[in-house]
């Protein structure tokens, strides 16, 4: 079996998180040796994962921190769980 | 996010809040706050609005600390509600795009950006505000149903079956999902950026 290009593309993401066939990576692996444009296409979006992850693409607006920790303690007043569960249905 | 040593006390800490102690609510989140924000602004596209849905999913995790199990983690079950603030605010703003679920089963390709000469992405590339802006564009430009999973897997390191379980998907489901979320960003991406940083061979930033 020979991959073409567009089916490499299909196996981008699982050869990006290691979970691809022993069969399906060995195939992609060998395509991935001789096409440029497939190895290109690989460390680019490998690449933006990288920069993606970075925590400064959404950094915290200043004072975020403060004005959360400000109405969580506002609400810790006078809070008792026993008492919350009688009139909230929750989120989980 | 961060697996970190803290997480193995984050259990013992629950037990104090729960037993009176809620101050160390403050502790137990702070790991959390950067994600929480940045998925409420991925999902809502607005800094004011992110940041009132992070601050309220911050407070119903502290109004239900007693219903959290401990089955799932605790940063898992703090996305679930930070998804659903951000959730049931897009359905009232009607400001999401209507992603069709049957973009899942077709079988078409998305088709990546065929650069050939730009490959390196220095992250001190994030020190310029135009790429950072870029990236924030094309993250939250995503149809909600790969941007949600994009931001849980990508950008805070949850697994593909957390992912899954804090969207309340089969796993298969956020792999196909996660997979074209990715190839879009490149699309869009890697182009771009080649345009902000036509030079990147020589790191002219260093």
């Amino acid at each position: 079996m020979v991959l073409e290009c567009k089916h490499v593309w299909e196996h981008i993401s699982g050869y990006l998180d290691g979970n691809l066939d022993a069969a399906v990576l060995e195939e992609v692996q060998k395509h991935l040796e001789h096409c440029e444009i497939c190895s290109a296409i690989l460390d680019s979006t490998r690449n933006i994962l990288i920069l993606t992850a970075d925590e400064r693409v959404f950094e915290l607006p200043l004072g975020f921190s403060e004005r959360l920790h400000a109405r969580l303690e506002a609400e810790m007043q006078g809070f008792s769980y026993g008492a919350a569960a009688a009139g909230d249905e929750g989120d989980t | 996010m961060n697996a970190s040593i803290e997480n193995r006390n984050e259990a013992q800490m629950i037990a104090s809040i729960l037993a009176g102690n809620t101050h160390e609510f403050h502790t137990l989140i702070q790991p959390y706050e950067r994600s929480v924000y940045s998925m409420a602004l991925s999902m809502l596209q607005n800094e004011a609005d992110a940041e009132d849905a992070a601050q309220e999913a911050f407070l119903k995790a502290f109004r239900n600390l007693d219903k959290f199990r401990g089955e799932a983690k605790f940063s898992t079950w703090l996305i679930s509600i930070t998804l659903n603030e951000a959730r049931s605010r897009l359905r009232h703003k009607k400001t999401a795009k209507t992603d069709s679920l049957d973009e899942l089963t077709e079988g078409g390709h998305v088709s990546p950006a065929l650069l050939r000469d730009w490959r390196e992405i220095p992250s001190e590339a994030l020190e310029r505000q135009e790429v950072r802006l870029l990236l924030q564009d094309a993250i939250t430009d995503l149809p909600v149903i790969y941007r949600e999973v994009f931001v849980l897997r990508d950008m805070e390191y949850l697994s593909v079956n957390q992912s899954a379980e804090a969207l309340g998907i089969s796993v298969a489901a956020a792999k196909v999902r996660l997979h074209r979320a990715r190839l879009m960003l490149q699309k869009r991406l890697a182009p771009e950026l080649k345009r902000v940083m036509p030079k990147r061979r020589w790191l002219p930033w260093f």
